[in-house]
């Protein structure tokens, strides 16, 4: 067999718009039988929308699709299914009540005149089961396995119909580690029946464990493709993110040459060994009065699900959170608000404003308990409130009645920050605060954040700017698969630094301290 | 699974055991208790009556079992039974044939405008239900004038449904064997089964994996439609009469008989011969109530609804805990 070079899967040249605003501006992508192909990249990469014009749930604008010898255009999934092309994806989609044969062989089951042939059905599951070198009883309600086995039965389905390319979209998300193992063991065993698989993950420990060759997208467009044998983690972490190590950038930011000299303040928030779901590792964070911590990652590092988890917006499954030497119970967001945490979520339209209400009322939403007297607001106190706050972080709307979403991207930030303020809020959670606003106002953002840690005010800040990072914390921490691997302050805080914090992860622990 | 860590082995077998067979046991005690309090109660006649009496009600159960396991509810099943029965009696100097297939087609046939509405213009089907019900009562008093119609004794095969014994049986206790057989079988062996059953689990991915969600739920409400009317039918030939008013209230009962059985509210979960002994149960019930005497028939619609609710929101927790 000459598996090594025969192409299963080429595109070429694949663009995309979605009203207007290309997500591809012309991708290559190239698979070949028995290989494991890993598709990486940051977000807005492209990924997602590659993967769905591959199995024919979005179409392509233009470019072109060889499969096996043929050019082709899927009009649905149906139709890539049917010649084997099949996804994965991350939500499992199974039907929980049923068994895992039916789940199977669901709408295409072997039957005899409408009555289903039962004993075929469960011979059939056994068969691609063992296959797949798995344990799991063909028999058994599909709810009542584990998520990594409810994967397992979907990757069986795929595999039914006769899949020969594969595409698993962050298939260990959820997994422990013995279950990722698991995983592991089905993708290398069909590997090496020839089938093709397509692996979007962005835990590089896994593409180097697993995958042959990677294509990295960035912003829609094609970074790289090559074997991993060839490629170093943090040649791959350059590539995602699009910075070069020796480069030097001083001065993109407006936090550039803001003193940074709060480390003799006191501490203000200690979170330690703060677990979450299925991560081997843990996240230790300090943040001290008036000091900016940087959270540095790759996506899905654990970035946000850690500001999420001390909002109390996520349960953790271990861990201790203290806010000025207070020991926290963080049942929900409530708990976290009334210790003075506040919470910038990074999907600013989705969990942020309310796009119909005004600047006045989108302001004042979380403060209106205190300006309340039985039951009714005091408009008066309202107005002195929004004047103030709008003056004070120059907020530039038409009037306080505007609605919100008729506002800047960056106005929009400001009120939101402005709504957190006007709480007395100690401590400032923000997940990519300037992402999707433009150059200018990202200026005033950034001064904005830097001016309210001067005033005493700790700040969490996540984001994939390097440089903001750089230039703007005292410290920089570095997840990576959920786990705190370096802490930077100072002379080590640099690009270079956190790069190859990011792709050789505990290999490089700088000095842990204040 | 979390039951399974919470309670041990044990508590989930019995936590199973209760909501598979809650009703029956429930019966079974209830059963206990009237014989010792009543001598008539546990005799062949009144344990035969009680079966026959109930007879249409189970049909309708059968029906709304079926909707609400693909995901759905029929409020409209008291009404089609008036309708069926209303229709059936008029048609009877034609015949008992023309009257028995008239009033079964015309409420599958509405049954269908149900399961059309339901699945094509994306509306709720309680709302869609609902009003269906609201019409199809109008209809029946209207078309009667809202008096009762005799059915004409050019009918003797309508009434012999209704009255008629082969044996020692009951000819309706009959149908309901032979109709509960027919759904499991459906359910539990054919296709379409499997998919009403999928539907009603996780619609959505049914329909990635193949299977046509909208035509499983025409099916569901045309075969709960179709069963209405064939109470309806029944019905009239029992009471010799076809009544606009019958059957008020009896979707309340249905859906109770259905949830009873443990079948999951929500869809995608249960059977169809628990049903019938949720049927059974609430026969019962209101049986020793009426043998008692002591309690009016409005009171007892006070406590069929918080009997009801409780049952609802026992399951609710049994589900929760269950996963």
């Amino acid at each position: 067999m000459n598996q090594a070079t025969s192409t299963v899967l080429c595109m070429t040249d694949i663009k995309k718009s979605f009203s207007g605003v290309p997500a591809l501006w012309g991708v290559n992508f190239e698979l070949q039988a028995g290989e494991i192909h890993a598709l990486v990249g940051e977000n807005g990469a492209g990924k997602s929308t590659l993967i769905k014009i591959m199995t024919g749930a979005y179409r392509r604008d233009s470019g072109f699709i060889e499969y096996g010898q043929n050019s082709v255009a899927f009009q649905n999934p149906t139709e890539a299914q049917a010649v084997g092309i099949i996804a994965v994806y991350q939500e499992i989609q199974l039907v929980g009540f049923r068994t895992v044969a039916e789940n199977i062989f669901l709408g295409r089951e072997p039957h005899s005149f409408g009555i289903i042939d039962r004993r075929r059905m469960n011979t059939g599951a056994a068969e691609i089961l063992r296959r797949l070198g798995l344990h799991i009883n063909p028999r058994s309600p599909v709810g009542s396995l584990n998520i990594a086995h409810r994967q397992m039965v979907a990757i069986a389905r795929a595999i039914s119909f006769g899949a020969r390319v594969l595409i698993l979209d962050e298939p260990t998300s959820s997994l422990t580690q013995t279950e990722v193992s698991v995983l592991f063991d089905v993708i290398r065993r069909l590997k090496s029946q020839g089938t093709s698989i397509v692996y979007v993950s962005h835990r590089l420990e896994e593409l180097y464990a697993v995958c042959d060759r990677v294509t990295v997208l960035r912003d829609g467009r094609n970074i790289v493709t090559q074997p991993l044998t060839t490629l170093s983690r943090l040649d791959l972490v350059c590539h995602m993110l699009g910075r070069k190590p020796d480069q030097v950038s001083k001065g993109v930011t407006a936090f550039a040459g803001r003193p940074q000299n709060a480390v003799c303040r006191s501490v203000l928030l200690q979170a330690e060994a703060l677990k979450y779901q299925h991560c081997q590792g843990s996240v230790s964070i300090e943040v001290r009065h008036g000091e900016i911590v940087g959270l540095a990652g790759l996506l899905g590092s654990g970035r946000s699900e850690t500001a999420r988890a001390l909002f109390g917006a996520q349960p953790l499954d271990d861990g201790t959170v203290k806010l000025e030497g207070k020991l926290l119970e963080l049942r929900s967001p409530h708990d976290a608000i009334n210790a003075g945490m506040a919470f910038l979520s990074e999907d600013r339209k989705a969990d942020g404003i309310i796009p119909e209400l005004s600047v006045r009322e989108n302001l004042t939403l979380a403060a209106l308990p205190t300006l309340t007297q039985w039951g009714i607001v005091s408009r008066k106190r309202q107005d002195k409130l929004v004047n103030r706050f709008m003056q004070r972080l120059s907020i530039k709307a038409v009037s306080a009645e505007q609605k919100i979403h008729e506002l800047s991207g960056g106005n929009q930030q400001k009120v939101l920050l402005a709504r957190w303020l006007c709480k007395n809020t100690k401590l400032l959670l923000l997940d990519e605060p300037t992402r999707g606003i433009d150059i200018g106002a990202k200026g005033e953002i950034q001064r904005l954040i830097a001016e309210l840690a001067e005033q005493g005010l700790g700040v969490l800040m996540i984001s994939s700017e390097v440089e903001e990072l750089v230039e703007g914390c005292q410290r920089v921490v570095v997840l990576r698969d959920g786990q705190s691997v370096a802490q930077l302050s100072g002379e080590q805080k640099n690009l270079q630094a956190i790069l190859h914090a990011i792709a050789e992860g505990a290999d490089c622990q700088q000095a842990v301290g204040g | 699974m979390a039951a399974t860590r919470f309670l041990g082995l044990a508590g989930t077998r019995l936590l199973r055991l209760l909501t598979s067979q809650g009703a029956l046991l429930l019966l079974l005690s209830l059963a206990l208790f009237g014989s010792f309090r009543y001598q008539t109660f546990l005799t062949p006649l009144n344990l035969m009556n009680i079966m026959r009496q109930n007879s249409m009600l189970a049909i309708v159960a059968l029906g709304m079992t079926v909707v609400i396991l693909s995901g759905g509810i029929d409020l409209s099943v008291g009404a089609f039974v008036a309708l069926g029965g209303v229709i059936a009696a008029m048609l009877a100097p034609a015949g008992s044939l023309v009257a028995i297939i008239g009033g079964i087609a015309s409420t599958a046939l509405l049954g269908m405008v149900n399961g059309l509405l339901v699945s094509r213009a994306l509306l709720q089907p309680f709302v869609v239900t609902l009003f269906t019900a609201s019409a199809a009562r109008g209809l029946a008093l209207s078309l009667t004038e809202e008096k009762s119609i005799a059915v004409s004794s050019a009918a003797s095969g309508l009434v012999w449904l209704g009255r008629g014994f082969i044996g020692p049986v009951p000819v309706p206790v009959l149908i309901v064997a032979l109709l509960y057989f027919a759904a499991w079988f459906m359910l539990h062996r054919s296709l379409l089964g499997l998919h009403i059953f999928a539907v009603g689990d996780n619609e959505e991915a049914s329909r990635l994996m193949g299977v046509n969600p909208d035509r499983v739920k025409l099916v569901a409400y045309t075969i709960s439609g179709l069963l209405s009317g064939l109470a309806g039918v029944v019905l009239a030939g029992r009471l010799g009469a076809g009544q606009p008013v019958a059957a008020f209230g009896w979707e309340t009962d249905a859906i109770a008989a259905t949830v009873m059985g443990g079948t999951f509210l929500g869809g995608g979960q249960g059977s169809v011969l628990p049903t019938l002994i949720g049927v059974l149960l609430l026969g019962m019930i209101y049986n020793l109530l009426n043998l008692e005497g002591t309690i009016t028939p409005w009171w007892q619609l006070v406590l069929r609804g918080g009997f009801l609710l409780l049952v609802v929101i026992f399951q609710q927790r049994v589900v929760k805990t269950a996963g």
